[in-house]
């Protein structure tokens, strides 16, 4: 069942007015798509792409597994995103992803049963010089500890969703904000 | 006498407010733009020229040089490609600068614009940054609102348009054809270069005249205007090809890790004293002067002109690169940050080349064996047949730069590797020994 409204096409419309060739909205265009599909791409998000872009889908499969901020798959509420990358990890990255697998009972890369949580291992945040850092949906937090990873698993747990409305999606027009 | 630390980008750094256009403006904001706008662009290119300035994305290439060899005319439209891709682990610089500072970043590329002769600019951003993709786009937008973007901008004649455009998570985005790729829509891949494709400066995003500069390149623009090139090549205090200041982001286990303008040729013991020194109660054991891919460099020398051209020949170090100083003191397991860094790059080789592609999925692999403690020692061997199986032969530079923290950690820290491969630990960062 499509999804796109008269709303996300206007949307598409505006990106693609940004670029001389509507294939040079395909980037954005996933993004907006992303949101719309609650998060994740299937493949009627992709042939909608292509369809409004005019760009053949095996195009749109290629570039959208190509990058890995596309998820390919559905994704929990909150994604925990930590860096594991060397500045962090000497300032113990690895003790931090632990204690999250520890607290919410699930291994890196894997997401909680009721899908609120994930805790995902990524790399450079470039937030070395304040590391170990990491990042829920579009917000950074630096110098982390288990005390604030606390804090903010309870804000989070009631909180609704910004992972599933990627923040990527929401690019202004041109003279808005 | 410490060198004193002239400021020119980060001057107005912690002024409140200066991320608005009303305050950058009160800071003297937009009046290199106004100056440049009606400039000669060979006079621009000139000023850029005599300034010494060289890339601040990693590369260290003369700024002039690709301005130069644009079309000295506009029968089609040119590009200005911003590089907001950061990715290169240890590098944060520019997601500051883009945070704090976005009008000077939107200044700077209206002023490079006026010198290649573009009118249109667009800013790769990675998709992580969505803190310093808002700043840059609500600066843009305020730069249209006062008239600094637009049609016939300041009763010039000419049109100026800077559009925002995000990534998704690439770090070979940042390699600059991969990005004029994704920028295009592609899968981002590197292509082939010069002399076997025409430079992009002729034929670059769609097919125009495009060229592709760091964060803070197009950021330094203005003040090399407002100084004179020749002032700005004034400041420096080490090698005569090493101009101006730069930003370094100083991480790892220094007292005082943060974003700090430097002038280039500050001994490197002193810039390491600007970030607060070694953690307190340990000692430097080793230290990725700009970025991973640079690779690791021994405790000793440390009284050199940090610059491109002062870090010694015995460290083997790629250079300078982004300026991402990462310090590591003895409690690092050098083979485990190694380690690290192998997966990193295996995981983001784009694949488009086989000997980076399968070089470092091998390598990745011996890696995990040796950490798992089912090392032998002729795995050191083919460690470094792997990493001459890639060297000068793969694409791209991921490929290159994958190698030296590799071959730079194996030949200061062999030892490690051997504790590995004979003990199934690191008795070394245990035991907190700087060497062997
Ligand atoms: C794998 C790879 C990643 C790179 N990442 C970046 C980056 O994130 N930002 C950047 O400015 N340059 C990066 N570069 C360097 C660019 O290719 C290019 O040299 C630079 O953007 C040119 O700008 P400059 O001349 O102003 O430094 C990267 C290069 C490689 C090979
Ligand atoms: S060196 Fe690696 S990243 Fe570069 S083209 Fe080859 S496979 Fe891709
Ligand atoms: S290494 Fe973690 S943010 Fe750079």
């Amino acid at each position: 069942m499509a999804k796109f409204t008269d709303d996300t096409k206007r949307r598409l419309d505006a990106l693609i007015a940004r670029y001389p060739t509507a294939k040079a909205a395909l980037l954005p265009a996933l993004w907006v798509a992303q949101e719309v599909y609650g998060g994740w791409l299937p493949p009627e998000a992709m042939q909608e792409v292509a369809d409004h872009l005019g760009v053949p889908a095996s195009d749109v499969a290629g570039v959208a597994t190509f990058y890995t901020m596309y998820n390919k798959r559905p994704v929990a509420h909150h994604r925990i995103e930590i860096c594991q990358n060397v500045a962090c990890m000497v300032n113990g990255a690895d003790e931090l992803i632990g204690y999250c697998e520890r607290k919410l009972g699930i291994h890196a890369g894997e997401m909680t049963a009721d899908g609120t949580f994930s805790v995902e291992r990524v790399e450079c945040l470039g937030a070395c010089c304040h590391a170990p850092a990491l990042m829920v949906g579009s917000t950074y937090y630096e110098n982390v500890t288990e005390q604030t990873v606390d804090k903010l698993i309870a804000e989070l747990a009631n909180m609704p969703s910004e992972s599933v409305n990627p923040p990527q999606s929401q690019m202004p027009e041109q003279g808005e904000f | 006498m410490p060198v004193e630390q002239t400021q020119l980008l980060y001057r107005h750094r912690n002024v409140p407010g200066i991320n608005r256009l009303e305050t950058y403006v009160a800071h003297g904001g937009y009046e290199q733009f106004r100056k440049a706008v009606v400039m000669d662009p060979e006079a621009i290119i000139e000023e850029v020229k005599v300034s010494g300035l060289r890339g601040r994305g990693g590369a260290g290439f003369p700024t002039h040089i690709k301005w130069n060899a644009f079309p000295k005319n506009r029968d089609v439209e040119h590009y200005f490609i911003i590089n907001a891709d950061e990715g290169e682990p240890g590098t944060a610089k520019d997601r500051d600068l883009m945070n704090a500072l976005p009008h000077l970043l939107v200044e700077g590329c209206l002023c490079s614009m006026v010198a290649v002769r573009a009118a249109k600019c667009y800013i790769y951003i990675r998709g992580e940054y969505i803190e310093p993709w808002k700043s840059v786009q609500k600066a843009i937008n305020e730069a249209y609102a006062a008239g600094f973007l637009g049609k016939n901008v300041l009763g010039s004649g000419l049109d100026f348009d800077i559009y925002t455009h995000l990534g998704a998570g690439a770090y070979e985005c940042g390699e600059e054809s991969a990005l004029m790729s994704s920028l295009m829509g592609e899968r981002g891949m590197p292509r082939l270069k010069p002399p076997a494709a025409p430079l992009p400066m002729i034929s670059g995003v769609w097919k125009r005249p495009s060229v592709v500069n760091n964060v803070e390149t197009a950021a330094t623009i203005p003040a090399i205007l407002e100084l004179g090139g020749a002032k700005y090549a004034e400041i420096g205090v080490g090698s005569p090809r090493s101009r101006g200041t730069k930003l370094f982001s100083i991480s790892g286990h220094v007292n005082k890790p943060g974003i700090y303008e430097i002038v280039l040729g500050t001994p490197f013991s002193e810039v390491v004293d600007i970030a607060g020194g070694v953690r307190d109660g340990h000692q430097l054991k080793t230290y990725i002067p700009g970025g991973s891919s640079m690779g690791f460099a021994p405790p000793t020398p440390l009284d050199y002109p940090f610059d491109y051209e002062g870090i010694p020949q015995n460290t083997q170090t790629l250079g300078l690169g982004s300026g991402g100083l990462m310090i590591f003191d003895e409690t690092t397991d050098v083979f485990k940050v190694t380690h690290r860094l192998v997966d990193f790059y295996h995981h983001e080789s784009c694949g488009k080349c086989t000997p980076c592609r399968e070089g470092l999925d091998w390598l990745s692999k011996i890696y995990a064996r040796i950490a798992s403690g089912g090392g032998r020692e002729q795995d050191i061997d083919l460690i470094w047949d792997i990493c001459d199986s890639i060297r000068g032969k793969s694409f791209c530079a991921l490929g290159e730069g994958a190698i030296w923290p590799v071959m730079t950690s194996l030949r200061l820290f062999r030892h490690e590797y051997l504790s590995y491969i004979h003990h199934g630990r690191n008795t070394y960062s245990e035991a907190g020994q700087l060497g062997a």
